[in-house]
């Protein structure tokens, strides 16, 4: 049990990164990422909302089944999301105002952030009961954190680089997050080789 | 050229939706390992498009201002519902291999952008040709990168083998050369926009989100 646990977690993290392998979340990974500290605030947030949303979702899915209403899945889920967010951003505005401060400013931009979509209905396509789907849901988040964190320290050196004139901005940051991604595919099969699964 | 001809037109090549506006890059990294999957995704993405663009449009007047974003984003999500049924029913190949993309056309930018920027302000034959120029722009724009991902990656083209006289490079059709791709392939964009003189600024995040009207997020740089 601990060890498929384990597996899910640091696989989410190393081997199935969202923004670097599975291409779910780019639009904050590339506009976020200029700046170390508003990266790692929108990732913690993102962290917070993925499982918040997972632990609402699932359950959701099982009433869904049924009463055979699978169909309106995705309908259910963005809607559940986009309440969920609203929700967090009062009670943290109104109850931990620091955090809200730190935190809050990312929230409304995260409900149409495909990364957190994409968690919850990947959860229900992999089968995983809830546990596994909570765990998953915040390895992929801290997966997230690490993608951005790396990237946006990547960047603060790309950004003082001077390539040829036709790369400057955007694909430049793209070649560049192509090496990041390249490196976090040489996590391939480390998790399932420690973990046994 | 005809107005409507150029509504059209316009989503083709002046506001590429991937490629100018750098909007909807989740799908266009995703799905392009092979050319075909990016026709589907790109069809699956301009028939969403054009149906919201329709339906956001002719109740325009009647959704309140303040619950617009939520209005068009349930309508959205009808549409990709009615989507994956049909995908489901009649192509259940380009079914799996979009996966978990095909529901994720709910976030997809390009469309609640257009829902916002254009459908909300124009008539319901205007939003529609809308929906279908930024459709074709953004499929070809999956083509494209498909095929150049397929031809490198696995030496094929829609399937077809091109036996080709080098080892297909197998790194075109991991995630890192997805990346590599777009970033090439926005450089040639910007090479040729500097030729004649029209280079357009590419904002990515806040600025390029078309939700940023709503979001207190905005980076204040």
């Amino acid at each position: 049990m601990a060890a498929k646990l384990g597996a899910i977690f640091f696989s989410m993290i190393l081997v199935n990164n969202y923004v670097l392998i599975k291409f779910l979340g780019i639009c904050p990974f590339l506009g976020v990422s200029k700046r170390l500290d508003s990266a790692v605030g929108m990732s913690l947030a993102v962290t917070a909302v993925m499982a918040i949303a997972t632990a609402v979702t699932w359950p959701l899915e099982q009433l869904l089944e049924r009463f055979d209403l699978v169909y309106l899945q995705t309908i259910a889920f963005i809607l559940v999301i986009a309440v969920l967010v609203q929700l967090l951003e009062l009670f943290l505005r109104k109850f931990i105002p620091p955090l809200y401060v730190s935190l809050g400013v990312y929230l409304p931009l995260i409900t149409t952030n495909c990364a957190v979509l994409g968690v919850t209905i990947l959860n229900i396509d992999e089968g995983y009961t809830y546990l596994e789907s909570i765990v998953c849901a915040v390895g992929a988040g801290l997966g997230f954190l690490l993608a951005m964190t790396l990237f946006a320290v990547v960047r603060s050196r790309v950004e003082e680089a001077q390539p040829p004139k036709a790369f400057e901005g955007m694909p430049i940051t793209l070649v560049s997050a192509a090496i990041v991604a390249l490196s976090f595919t040489g996590f391939g099969g480390i998790v399932e080789n420690i973990f046994g699964s | 050229m005809n107005e409507k001809v150029k509504i059209v037109w316009n989503g083709i090549i002046k506001e590429n939706p991937s490629l100018r506006l750098v909007l909807g890059t989740c799908p266009t990294l995703a799905v392009t390992t092979l050319a075909a999957n990016g026709l589907g995704m790109g069809l699956s993405a301009t028939f969403v498009l054009i149906c919201s663009g329709v339906v956001v449009s002719a109740l325009r007047n009647v959704i309140p201002g303040k619950v617009r974003l939520p209005a068009y984003i349930t309508i959205i999500a009808t549409f990709v519902t009615v989507l994956m049924m049909l995908v489901k029913a009649y192509l259940p190949a380009l079914n799996s291999s979009l996966g978990v993309y095909l529901p994720l056309i709910v976030v997809n930018c390009i469309i609640l952008g257009r829902a916002e920027m254009f459908a909300s302000k124009n008539k319901v034959l205007d939003s529609a040709l809308d929906g279908l120029g930024m459709g074709l722009g953004f499929t070809l724009t999956l083509v494209l990168m498909g095929s150049i991902r397929e031809i490198l990656g696995s030496g094929t083209l829609f399937g077809l083998n091109l036996h080709l006289p080098v080892e297909p490079m197998i790194v075109f059709i991991t995630p890192p050369g997805g990346f590599f791709v777009f970033g090439i392939l926005m450089a040639g964009v910007i090479f040729l926009e500097e030729k004649t003189g029209q280079r357009r600024e590419r904002k990515a995040g806040c600025a390029g989100c078309p939700s940023a009207e709503f979001c207190q997020a905005k980076e204040s740089e």
